[in-house]
């Protein structure tokens, strides 16, 4: 038993040798999750109505900014779309602000490569925010090949009373202006301004999955299929390759880079996860090429279980460090498992999110469904964790009360407030009351993309093209 | 779906007659499952060429299933198959009888139905043939003790260029199933060269095929490989070149598609 003491609390960690499991107890202070039952609710929905959905309306990314009053999403059309949660409103202590639309900018545009004439995909794949410095936000948003950093500003002055220009902005005759004014401000319409500030392109030959801003807030990475490279946000004709994993060979391929990320406080450290289900965690201090790494993280695999789609569900969706910086989470087909950096050998604890697509895979590999890359996020204390699913089923999983909840983010269930009711899929014969069978569940209706609130219990789950928004229930 | 990651037994001589039916049952249900999942990743694999640009992660997962796929086939499918040839005491039309079970139904007339020929079995001794004699290195793992195989287009075409390829090999670690194979095709002569399939893949080399290229949708030099099974897919018409590994036919396709769904 050890009593560990870090940033968030005193927590009491039992060791045991057969269940090689983790058990915190002692909840932290502050941020929600953890204690009671949370019961979430219906909160907002963003998003058209129509069952027909647009291509360029799919939802391919969503991010909470560090302070979480900002909410943005990015699309297939190359769009960002920021939501600003709304100042709780004093009267009404027991609601929290709503999230409206703060700011929409076109970020990518589709571009062509003629050298291999083949077109290059507007579609954002991630976006990340960088601290707050100044009264202006910043974010990373990346394609398949270009990241842009973005500036956005407010306006909610203008000057007027120039001596020399109209108010339309044409110019005086110089001859007409008899007196002279101190030009003032003056308040106007907010106005939110996104502007461009960097653009980071022609470093990636494959296709970009990952960016990561690091703790220095200097420097941040970007991750392909094949390679790692090391950023300066100020800097945008070099940066460093820290990862190739491309073998000399090309045939000889047999892995990729499928996420990557810093850690949330060691700016040396960072890790990134591959297709056959290993993840690297590797320190930047030992050599400027990261190829070898420090700690590599692997289950051996379960013979049980083996057939000819055991590698596809192996392999890693998403890797998300904890906020402590002491827990690693990632996700495969299947399963969600959170891994403690000082373990290699295998997960202190795995949560099934779907076991009853095992007995599917073939149907799903036909339709293609299991290269779906599903993605996962902590709450802000790190205590539950949550995924998506088909049939826009998405799941908690609570870590310290060993329970969890699946959850659908449909029409249905849109009344405001409205309590979510948890949802039970039956893999077997007897189908009770209530349950979805598994034949019955669309696999069309997928929830990729996931995020949590980093204070609050409020979380945003992005349907095809629906983003929902759900609280906890306050009393 | 499959068995679960049970090896199936070397079965000996010993056998009872009677078991070989319901064996040949069990095994070619699981053999066609194996079968049809192959051609579906073979055809996933081909259809990323038509893609924006195909994703590489996808490519990678899917032609390593077929590479796992393969290795098992050359592991145990052969030896299934082989054995029961070596012990049953089937005439050779039995034996082709048996083979019709075990297989995709076999081509009535060669030429007109290459592409499918390409992919099945063509009998007891094709799958003999998909021997290891061609080392492929771009499917091989780096150990040498891994037994070399091949893509089942080559051993089943290339039956009669066995012995070209074998001078191409630099690694052999197929001597104890060369003598069985060796054994066996005396006892299954059927393997009547096929002037026209010759002619047809005479021009075939089986060097490298530039996997980056075909990955990313380039345009590459005439080169073919453990990936040739797509090429020749889309290639044993003359309206493809064995070069456009990158954009192959439509029509060309539909007709691939209808034969392996078998309206």
């Amino acid at each position: 038993m050890l009593l560990v003491e870090d940033g968030l609390g005193i927590c009491v960690v039992h060791l045991s040798p057969l269940s090689l499991s983790l058990s915190l107890s002692l909840s932290l202070s502050g941020a929600g999750g953890g204690g009671n039952d949370v019961q979430w609710c219906f909160s907002q929905v963003k998003g058209a109505i129509d069952d027909d959905v647009a291509e360029a309306d799919i939802i391919s990314t969503v991010e909470f900014n560090h302070s979480g009053e900002l909410l943005a999403t990015g699309d297939k059309g190359g769009r960002v779309v920021i939501f600003q949660q709304e100042p709780e409103n004093k009267s009404q202590p027991q609601c929290r602000g709503e999230y409206n639309v703060y700011s929409t900018f076109q970020s990518h545009e589709p571009e062509f490569d003629y050298l291999k004439s083949l077109e290059i995909e507007e579609k954002i794949n991630k976006i990340r925010w960088l601290p707050q410095k100044n009264a202006a936000q910043f974010l990373l948003s990346t394609n398949d090949k270009t990241i842009k950093l973005w500036k956005i500003s407010e306006r909610d002055k203008r000057p007027e009373g120039y001596n020399l220009k109209e108010e339309d902005g044409r110019y005086r005759d110089p001859t007409t202006v008899t007196t002279l004014r101190v030009p003032v401000f003056r308040p106007m319409d907010l106005m939110v301004e996104a502007s461009p500030r960097r653009v980071f392109a022609n470093a990636h030959t494959y296709h970009i999955n990952s960016i990561s801003v690091n703790s220095d807030y200097e420097t941040y990475l970007s991750a392909d299929d094949l390679r790692v490279n090391l950023w300066h946000l100020e800097i945008t004709d070099r940066s460093f390759n820290i990862v190739d994993i491309k073998p000399a060979n090309m045939e000889e391929l047999t892995e990729v880079i499928t996420a990557a990320e810093f850690h949330p406080n060691q700016c040396n450290t960072f890790v990134y996860s591959s297709s056959k289900g290993t993840i690297r965690l590797c320190d930047m201090r030992e050599s400027a090429l990261c190829d070898k790494h420090s700690k590599l993280f692997e289950e051996p695999e379960d013979p049980s279980n083996r057939s000819f789609f055991s590698e596809i569900i192996s392999s890693i969706s998403d890797v998300k460090f904890s906020h402590n910086g002491r827990y690693m989470m990632t996700r495969d087909y299947l399963s969600v498992k959170i891994w403690d950096l000082n373990m290699e050998s295998r997960p202190v604890e795995t949560y099934q999110v779907h076991e009853y697509l095992r007995s599917k895979l073939c149907s799903l590999y036909e339709n293609d469904c299991i290269f779906d890359k599903f993605e996962c996020c902590w709450n802000g204390n790190d205590n539950v964790v949550m995924t998506g699913s088909y049939n826009n089923f998405f799941r908690m999983f609570d870590r310290g009360q060993k329970k969890d909840v699946t959850l659908e983010a449909s029409r249905e269930s849109s009344k405001p407030r409205a309590v979510l009711k948890p949802r039970k899929v039956s893999a077997g014969g007897k189908r009770k009351k209530d349950e979805i069978s598994v034949d019955s569940l669309d696999f069309n209706k997928k929830i990729l993309h996931t995020a949590w609130h980093p204070q609050e219990n409020i979380i945003a789950v992005a349907t095809t093209n629906n983003l929902y928004i759900f609280q906890d229930k306050l009393n | 779906m499959f068995p679960k990651g049970t090896k199936r037994k070397f079965s000996d001589g010993e056998e009872v007659p009677d078991e070989n039916p319901a064996d040949i049952k069990v095994m070619s249900s699981y053999n066609l499952q194996r079968q049809s999942l192959l051609d579906m990743s073979l055809i996933k694999l081909q259809l990323c060429h038509m893609l924006v640009e195909p994703n590489l992660c996808r490519s990678v997962l899917i032609a390593n299933t077929v590479r796992q796929i393969q290795e098992e086939m050359t592991q145990d499918g052969s030896w299934t198959i082989m054995a029961e040839a070596l012990n049953s005491n089937q005439s050779p039309s039995d034996c082709l009888v048996a083979t019709e079970i075990l297989c995709r139904p076999s081509p009535k007339d060669q030429d007109e139905e290459k592409p499918f020929s390409v992919i099945s079995y063509e009998g007891c001794d094709s799958v003999s043939c998909h021997s290891e004699e061609v080392v492929d290195d771009s499917l091989c793992e780096p150990s040498s003790e891994a037994p070399t195989y091949l893509p089942i287009s080559i051993g089943t075409w290339e039956k009669e260029d066995q012995k070209e390829n074998s001078e191409e090999e630099s690694e052999e670690d197929s001597k104890p199933e060369e003598q069985v194979f060796g054994t066996f095709e005396i006892k299954n002569p059927t393997a009547t060269p096929d002037p026209a399939l010759d002619e047809l893949f005479s021009d075939v080399d089986t060097s490298y095929y530039d996997l980056d290229t075909m990955l990313t949708g380039m345009q590459s030099s005439p080169k073919m490989g453990p990936y040739d099974l797509l090429d020749s897919l889309s290639s044993h018409s003359q309206s493809i070149s064995s070069n456009s590994g990158c954009r192959p036919d439509l029509n060309e396709l539909d007709h691939i598609m209808e034969i392996i769904v078998g309206s």
